[in-house]
């Protein structure tokens, strides 16, 4: 099976500015690839050159097997793509929305639809001038989600959906992945990658800073360890890997590098340890941390 | 806080926005009124010319339905009637920017921005009220200001820029009321429109009975309607200085209206419920074409009425206009030039038609840069992202640019025809040489709208220069003649080589060779729209 998305070394100029420096991003089929970074990093301008609308400047862009600049028609006929802010027609009727796009892609499943429609709760009746934002995403998300394409591209597709909405939303992503379909998620909702996504790529001013699955990101990675003991924590700060260290009386908090956890925890129970609570490192530390860097920097 | 608070700076919000649309439709209405009157004076120099001018046209019936009753053979009184048609437009005008102001920015949900800072509840409503009187009342005393200039009697003037500037602000609190009633501001224009459109058919009623300035057994209609009262002051004729009042009654008491509902409904509700929409999509919304029909309908259906009863107004008051120019050899010179044919009425309608001409390139145009609207609004990337080609896209739209200025001019000239037709006694002919008339103008259009195409591919961010090009050839069509300009510089305009086919010697070359251009612009515009970056900011 072939890779659906598989970009190297992209370059995209807007005039003086440099959009996207040298982009690589490869997505695996039957894959959730969550599309990570800040606002203005790049994952839009990203995701319209993968669907042909941008010409790029440098690099290489294969979609689906082929070329999304020239050969659009036939690429778009197998995706679905929900953009971060859906507009409608005014005069349009969100069902007659769900429906255009729909054949414009090459048809869609009637019973997924009407499931999608009951399970988002969306008036198809409504004009396209009288729905709020949050329902808006939804009409891009029930004329995507019941296509029947082989590659979802998502662009912050949950902006303004609430989150009994979100849950839904995460349903049919796992639902779209378990009938064998790839997506591409971009997102600055972390919760929503970790909960979704097989793997990541972090992008930050056009190019990716990190890729892979969660655990190969956590990898290398300190886990936050907080403890109450019985002894005294002397030697524990002098140990290698360990950062951060913070004691309050009986309460210590620590970070710790994956290689130095087993020594660390050693110590700690040579101390005498009455509780213990460790945690991996979220995807938002990840992720500050990168974003931190480049503040400092700056 | 007072339910007025934050008026003051909605105010100047909305001046600094409006910056270039407000002065340009005042001073654009302010001068007209003076030149009409400098062109009667110039026109009718004796007493004996302008009561042969006001038994033989102005009194005419037709004229008299479509301007407005004419009190008296004065220049002032001439020019009042002339002006007739500028009442509507002020009025539209102020109702259109009240509800720019008001409904239109609640619908985009810039209100809500404006809400949560400290405004009253009034604001917002008052603010866009205020700005339309305070335009409507400067207008009518540079009307007035302009009228006296041109030689005219102080009274009749002042009371005729009042008459003017009070019906403006009793459309601009219409305007007001119409954007509390729906939740789109399309709605609020449609009612509005509504209202103006019923009172403009209330005098025309009221009017057409009447000859001159003696009413007809139905004018107590024109006295109902808001329209009939500024001709009803009776400028330069003995002046009516209470008729005044009935406006500003009439504004009260919109404004009574209006003000309870703007507090009592909640932000971005109207009071009428939103219509609904079928669930499924009909099976011929099934590609861009389809979609390009549901969203150039409504306008193709405007231009086609508009164009229709222009038609039959231009057709039915040709013999008049004919008539009243008979005996003037200066006017006779000028339809001439103009015209360049046989007969005087043949001359009026030729170029009469070629004026509605510019009104149709100006649909094409609006027809071509919609496509460009599509793709700002971000309406045209989730589509090109599906399985369709731009060229499908863009020619979706640009088929309405092309075949909507043929459909209006047909049913103009077909409209001209029958009128005509029916006033000398021979609609099948006429109606088949006006045809002919108005489907000529058809490529010198088409140039334009396949301009305004090749912007929109090739040139996205300047789309809208396409207008000025409108502009630059209205002004070539209209002045250059007069000025005495060269032939080279006429000739830049396309519609400078439109043939004036009531004549007997004209050829279809140019027809063909504009034609050509045109096919030359669309590609170009398929083609430099295939290798742009969508969305170009």
């Amino acid at each position: 099976m072939e890779t659906p998305i598989e970009v190297s070394g992209l370059v995209k100029t807007f005039g003086r500015t440099r959009a996207l420096d040298g982009l690589d991003l490869t997505v695996r089929a039957g894959e959730v690839h969550g599309f990570l970074g800040p606002n203005g990093a790049g994952k839009s301008t990203a995701i319209r050159a993968l669907l042909g609308l941008l010409r790029t400047d440098a690099g290489d862009v294969r979609l689906l097997g082929g070329d999304p600049w020239r050969d659009a028609v036939a690429l778009h006929r197998r995706l679905a793509y929900v953009p971060g802010d859906v507009t409608l027609w005014p005069n349009l009727s969100g069902g007659e929305v769900i429906d255009l796009l729909g054949r414009m892609r090459g048809g869609l499943d009637p019973a997924r639809r009407a499931e999608l429609l009951d399970s988002f709760e969306l008036d198809p009746r409504k004009k396209g001038r009288a729905y709020s934002k949050g329902n808006r995403q939804k009409v891009g998300l029930v004329a995507a989600l019941a296509s029947d394409v082989e590659l979802l591209i998502l662009d912050e597709p949950t902006s303004g959906l609430d989150p009994l909405m979100e849950e839904v939303f995460q349903h049919w992503v796992r639902r779209a992945r378990a009938d064998g379909r790839t997506v591409l998620l971009s997102s600055h909702i972390l919760a929503e990658v970790e909960a979704l996504c097989d793997r990541v790529t972090i992008i930050r001013n056009g190019r990716d800073v990190e890729t892979g699955t969660l655990s190969e990101l956590r990898h290398l990675r300190r886990t936050s360890i907080e403890a109450e003991v019985t002894g005294s924590v002397d030697g524990l700060g002098q140990l290698g890997g360990v950062h951060d260290l913070r004691v309050d009386g009986q309460r210590v908090r620590f970070d710790v590098e994956d290689a130095a956890l087993d020594a660390a925890l050693r110590r700690l129970t040579e101390i005498g340890v009455r509780s213990l609570t460790s945690q991996p490192p979220t995807l938002e530390e990840l992720f500050l941390r990168h974003y931190q860097a480049e503040q400092v920097r700056s | 806080m007072s339910p007025f608070t934050g008026t003051r700076h909605l105010v100047r919000l909305i001046l600094r926005r409006d910056r270039v649309v407000l002065p340009i439709w005042i001073l654009l209405l302010a001068v007209l009124p003076a030149s009409y009157a400098s062109a009667y004076a110039e026109l009718y120099q004796t007493a004996d010319e302008r009561a042969a001018y006001l038994a033989n046209t102005a009194s005419n019936p037709s004229i008299v339905a479509l301007l407005g009753p004419v009190f008296g053979d004065s220049i002032g009184a001439l020019t009042v009637q002339r002006a007739g048609m500028l009442v509507l437009v002020a009025a539209l005008a102020s109702l259109l920017t009240v509800v720019r102001h008001t409904r239109t920015e609640e619908e985009a949900g810039r209100r809500e921005l404006l809400g949560a800072t400290v405004l009253g509840r009034y604001a917002g409503l008052t603010a866009a009220l205020l700005v339309t009187y305070a335009a409507n009342v400067l207008l009518g005393l540079l009307i007035a200001g302009g009228l006296v200039a041109a030689g005219l009697p102080g009274a009749g003037s002042l009371i005729f820029g009042a008459g003017l500037a009070l019906t403006g602000v009793a459309f601009a609190t219409v305007g007001g009321l119409a954007a509390q009633l729906t939740e789109s501001a399309g709605g609020a224009r449609g009612i509005g429109l509504g209202v103006l459109g019923l009172a403009f058919v209330l005098r025309l009623a009221g009017d057409a009975g009447g000859s001159g300035g003696a009413g007809g057994k139905a004018e107590w209609l024109s006295w109902v309607s808001p329209l009939g009262w500024a001709p009803r002051v009776r400028a330069f004729a003995g002046e009516r200085w209470w008729v005044l009042l009935l406006p500003v009654l009439f504004a009260a008491v919109v404004a009574l209206v209006a003000y309870p509902i703007s507090v009592r409904r909640d932000l971005g509700a109207g009071v009428l419920p939103p219509r609904l929409g079928p669930a499924t999509a009909g099976p011929r919304l099934a590609g861009p074409f389809g979609l390009a029909w549901r969203l150039h309908r409504g306008q193709l259906l405007g231009w086609t009425l508009g164009f229709g009863l222009l038609g039959l107004v231009l057709g039915g008051a040709a013999d008049a206009a004919a008539d009243a120019v008979q005996g003037n050899q200066q006017v006779a010179d000028i339809l001439a030039r103009l015209g360049g044919t046989a007969t005087l009425a043949e001359a009026y309608l030729g170029s009469s038609l070629s004026l509605t001409a510019l009104a149709a390139a100006g649909y094409g145009i609006q027809a071509a840069l919609r496509a460009r609207a599509e793709e700002t609004a971000g309406r045209a990337e989730p589509l090109l992202a599906t399985a369709v080609s731009r060229s499908r896209w863009l020619a979706a739209h640009l088929l309405f640019a092309l075949l909507g200025p043929v459909v209006v001019l047909a049913v103009a000239g077909l409209a001209t025809g029958l009128s005509y037709g029916l006033s000398v006694g021979d609609v099948g002919g006429e109606l088949l040489r006006l045809l002919g008339v108005g489907l000529a103008q058809v490529p010198a259009v088409w140039v334009l709208a396949g301009l305004a195409a090749l912007l929109v591919g090739w040139l996205p961010r300047f789309s809208s220069a396409a207008w000025a090009v409108l502009a630059g050839c209205l002004l070539l069509g209209q002045i250059g003649a007069v000025l005495k300009l060269s032939q080279w510089a006429l000739d830049v305009s396309p519609f400078t080589h439109t043939p004036q086919v009531l004549g007997d010697n004209w050829t279809v070359t140019p027809l063909v060779a504009l034609t050509v251009i045109t096919a030359a612009l669309l590609a170009l515009a398929l083609r430099t729209f295939q290798t742009r970056d969508i969305p170009t900011q």
